[in-house]
């Protein structure tokens, strides 16, 4: 096998170690704070590069596989891998905190340190939870992330933001508590294993099967957010500050998409299928009701918010169709999502830093004093709204197949996007950026410095690349959802 | 008679001495000179963890004194975990206790008769000395609360906390005298024997058994017997408040489960039925009462009650069906559950106690308003014991839930896993709301915090400890299944 160094590992705790050094340089040493956490997150990223050079092709098994036992007593182990799904969230993550420390720079102020050192300890935490292969270490990174994203939004946040908070952190929480007497009961009938591969071949009778089904989509879905639980994610977003709701939108909300192929569509298969209709029928109501919801927001960073709910129905659409089109599909949404959400939050946040207003009102004609920021805008604003050539289209176009397949109607209104995504984002571009300058406040504006001008080149490069070629990023991934789809069309009840 | 033979006993012994050492030097030195006493007491704590370590050697429980006593490693565990407790409580009361004048011998001697009573109790093995032991324990703390003579809310806890115990005590004692009435005997292996040889009156204990959990709960205490809790861990002195708090809810633990598991575990169908209920309960008021305080003191003394209900959720996954095949796995969680507890509330308490200075008592939540500008490493320090008690990985406060849960679902009572989990849920609020004033409200006064060195640095290794067990929780979990199975035979 390709692993000769524990490469995730050092994924995982590097950006963490470097976190909590951080976490503790006070204000006094700001500039040190800064460059210590650029140097962690860069590590990081480097850190997950022979992950991407490494990565093996091809093939459904697990790779970079390090398995040590953790906890002796209930047989816990500190079980990492990844496969063609999960990898690629570990560069993006890695990617992402190098984006948002860069961000972050000179916008904060105070409490520097923190903030830098709580995205890095968050940023190490994710990438552990698309590592885990044991259910209990999966559950602990999982909920982890939850402190340091609570303490990002309640300190650095805006006006209402400990009320976003505490909803971000008990709504999560509720969900995951459930999921935890779940992997409980996995762990009681598979006669002591927290081996998630292993939960995946354990017979289940369909009622349990549906209950735990249950259990983990109430874990999940309030992540991804799906619709009706989604409620928390704009107040969330609104309140976080840019580094927050970059990190939210791009790697947090996958985390529950990602939590559905690790988790529920395995281990529950005949769930699955008995529950497709629901869950098919939840994802497009986020996709057509989220969608016409985000149209008539007056905040961009609320309107954002919605786009990427009704964005992450899509993800969860393509899940449930069972079709490798439509799961692959959903997978590259997860990671365009990942770019584009997150572009879009810098944007305006860079509009935010200028103007401290996120009304749309407040805008217009930007494009006449910051025609380099309204290009990146502009681009952005496409790609959210599925443009082709950008990596938006690819991921929402493979779905849209899929569903064609699996059911016309399903196709017809999940093909609604298109229009509503186009009508939203263009229309909040079409108010903010063209025009005539509104007003003497964007009469003032400055463009962009170098700074932002290289995080958002770097986020336009990659949508690009991978809208116009997206081969790299499936390729991996065929393995992968194939064997995951066999498994998923296996009953698992009366074995 | 040779001194060989009460070996299992000497740190007993030796603390009894070292008491009464204490006590003389103290009454010499007539002057406030508790520096003498705190010194003493911290050296009597290391001497008898140093024995206690040397019964390890034993590999089987040792009877003794006409089977009053029993020296086994369930006893000796827990023990050390006392110890371990009292040194802290003294650690971070000194500052507090001279800042009030309270500084003197009479609170060491006092806790650490306390602490014989605990470790009596710890290792009764028969009703007569885990009534004494409880009895020692219980008047010390009694006497402890009214230290602070001139303060009102400690008398009036004081006198709450005496007469609640007392009846909860006779209560006890009733209930130990019908066991004796259809036993015949006092110790708890020989009732265990007889009740297995079905030559007792079945409802005779069962009345009985009513009484036992009933002074039990009160000393634990959960719902419905919680009263004292909230107003005497409110009103005693905060360094009182940590002593009742920690400690001797270790000490309540082991009684509970040698006369209930060990002693009367043929009954353990009808016992475990009404610590369901108390469970329940306890996990509803504990969790809801907490989230409408603005003493912290006060939020922290009903956390408590909570807690004490998921204890209980061990301590009834033991039997299923009158199956004793999982025993060991719940008892011992139960027994990680309360260690860590007891862990997380020394720096839950601790952490008053370094925010107070002379003439402030820093136990308003308000108080804690903008710690993290003011003092930040304090600030990491309490948020990591906040996410403990709320039970969030990777802290030891989520492998102490999730090891009694693992219990709770193994016995087959998932539905009861389900609740504890939702009122997790609700307890999670108000230990976020402790983090969000310490890190998102402005700071109300300037005056930075600059607690004694000497708290400052056990509460880091506290909190780091609890971090560090949430990572490595392995060696604990392992030695507490090791001491039940050594030392129960169910």
């Amino acid at each position: 096998m390709n692993a000769t160094a524990p490469f995730l590992s050092i994924a995982i705790w590097v950006p963490i170690f470097f976190g909590i050094v951080v976490l503790f340089v006070d204000d006094k040493n700001a500039k040190l704070a800064r460059s210590l956490a650029l140097v962690g997150a860069l590590a990081g990223l480097l850190a997950t590069v022979p992950v991407m050079t490494e990565f093996v092709a091809g093939t459904a098994k697990m790779q970079f596989v390090e398995k040590v036992l953790w906890v002796e007593r209930f047989n816990m182990q500190y079980y990492l891998g990844v496969d063609g799904i999960s990898m690629w969230f570990l560069p993006l993550t890695a990617l992402i905190t190098v984006i948002v420390v860069i961000a972050g720079w000179e916008v904060i102020e105070q409490r520097v340190g923190q903030y830098m050192g709580s995205f890095l300890i968050l940023s190490g935490l994710m990438i552990g939870v698309f590592c885990a292969l044991d259910g209990a270490l999966f559950y602990v990174f999982f909920e982890a992330t939850l402190i340091p994203m609570f303490i990002i939004i309640g300190v650095w946040g805006g006006q209402n933001r400990v009320y976003a908070a505490l909803k971000f952190f008990l709504y999560t929480l509720m969900g995951s508590l459930l999921t935890l007497v779940a992997m409980i009961y996995l762990y009681t009938k598979s006669g002591g294993s927290w081996e998630i591969l292993t939960w995946h071949t354990l017979p289940l009778p369909l009622e349990a099967q549906k209950l735990v089904f249950i259990a983990f989509l109430l874990a999940f879905a309030v992540k991804v957010p799906m619709w009706p639980v989604h409620t928390w994610l704009p107040d969330a977003h609104v309140e976080a500050p840019t580094g927050g709701s970059v990190v939210l939108a791009a790697i947090m909300l996958k985390l529950g998409a990602y939590g559905f192929l690790r988790f529920s569509l395995p281990i529950a298969p005949d769930a699955s299928h008995a529950l497709d209709g629901f869950m098919i029928t939840l994802s497009l109501i986020a996709v057509v009701y989220i969608g016409l919801v985000a149209l008539v927001q007056e905040d961009m960073k609320k309107l954002v918010a919605y786009s990427s709910i009704a964005h992450m129905g899509f993800v969860t659409l393509g899940f449930f169709m069972f079709s490798k089109i439509g799961m692959e599909g959903g997978i590259v949404q997860m990671i365009s999502h990942g770019f584009i959400s997150g572009a879009m939050f810098l944007c305006i946040g860079v509009l935010y830093d200028r103007m401290h207003s996120r009304k749309i009102a407040d805008y217009g004609g930007v494009v006449n004093t910051m025609p380099r920021f309204a290009a990146f805008f502009v681009l952005f604003a496409m790609a959210n709204s599925g443009l082709p050539a950008t990596s938006g289209f690819v991921g929402e176009f493979m779905v849209i197949l899929g569903a064609v397949k699996y059911n016309f109607w399903v196709a017809f209104l999940a093909a609604t996007t298109l229009i509503f995504g186009a009508a939203y984002s263009l229309w909040m571009v079409k108010r903010t950026i063209f025009g005539d300058i509104a007003n003497d406040h964007v009469r003032a504006l400055t463009d962009i410095n170098a700074r932002e001008f290289s995080i958002l080149a770097i986020l336009a490069i990659a949508v690009i690349w991978m809208g116009v070629y997206p081969h790299p990023f499936t390729e991996v991934m065929h393995a992968s959802v194939n064997e995951l789809l066999a498994h998923v069309a296996q009953s698992k009840v009366g074995k | 008679m040779q001194l060989g033979q009460f070996i299992p006993a000497f740190p007993e012994m030796f603390l009894t001495v070292m008491t009464f050492v204490i006590l003389c030097i103290d009454a010499v030195l007539k002057r406030n000179h508790g520096t003498w006493a705190y010194l003493l007491s911290l050296f009597a704590l290391i001497g008898c963890a140093t024995l206690t370590l040397g019964m390890f050697v034993f590999p089987k429980p040792i009877v003794m004194f006409a089977g009053m006593f029993v020296g086994d490693a369930f006893g000796n565990v827990l023990k050390l975990c006392t110890y371990v407790a009292m040194a802290m409580t003294f650690v971070y009361g000194r500052q507090y206790l001279a800042d009030r004048n309270l500084f003197k011998g009479e609170f060491y001697i006092l806790s650490l008769f306390a602490l014989l009573g605990m470790m009596v109790m710890i290792s009764a093995n028969h009703l007569l000395s885990m009534y004494l032991g409880l009895e020692l324990l219980s008047l010390s703390l009694y006497a402890m609360v009214a230290l602070n003579r001139d303060s009102r809310v400690a008398t009036e806890a004081a006198i709450k906390y005496f007469i609640l115990g007392a009846l909860a005590s006779g209560m006890l004692l009733y209930g130990m005298s019908m066991l004796y009435g259809a036993t015949g005997t006092l110790n708890i292996s020989e009732i265990a024997q007889l009740i297995a040889a079905k030559k007792t009156q079945k409802v005779i204990i069962a009345f009985a058994l009513v009484f036992i959990v009933a002074g039990l709960a009160f000393k634990l205490g959960v719902v419905p017997f919680h009263m004292w809790i909230p107003d005497v861990y409110h009103g005693a002195p905060t360094a009182v408040t940590l002593m009742i708090g920690a400690a001797p809810k270790i000490a309540a633990f082991a009684m509970t489960l040698r006369l209930l598991a060990s002693g009367l575990i043929a009954f353990a169908a009808d016992w475990q039925q009404m610590l369901v209920l108390m469970a329940v309960l306890s996990l509803a008021i504990g969790n809801l009462a907490a989230i409408m305080q603005t003493n912290l003191k006060r939020m922290l003394a009903f956390s408590t009650i909570s807690h004490m209900g998921f204890l209980l959720l061990g301590l009834l996954s033991g039997v299923v069906d009158g199956n004793s095949f999982s025993t060991t796995n719940a008892y011992s969680s139960a027994m990680f559950y309360v260690i860590t507890y007891v862990l997380t509330t020394l720096g839950s308490f601790g952490m008053i106690l370094l925010m107070a200075r002379a003439g402030f008592e820093g136990e308003a939540l308000e108080d804690f308003k903008g710690l993290n500008q003011r003092n930040p490493w304090f600030a990491w320090m309490t948020l990591i014991i906040m996410f403990s008690l709320a039970g969030i990985p990777p802290t030891v406060g989520f492998i102490a839930k999730y090891s009694v849960l693992q219990a709770v679902v193994g016995a087959g009572l998932t539905w009861l896993a389900v609740v504890a989990v939702l009122f997790s849920l609700i307890g999670a609020f108000y230990y976020l709301r402790v983090v969000k004033i310490m890190f998102f409200d402005e700071p109300v006064s300037p005056t930075p915090i600059n607690p004694a060195s000497d708290g400052k640095a056990l509460l880091s290794v506290n909190a780091l400890l609890i971090l560090l067990l949430g990572l490595m929780p392995g060696w604990l979990l392992k030695l507490c299944e090791l001491a039940v199975g050594a030392s129960f035979r169910f």
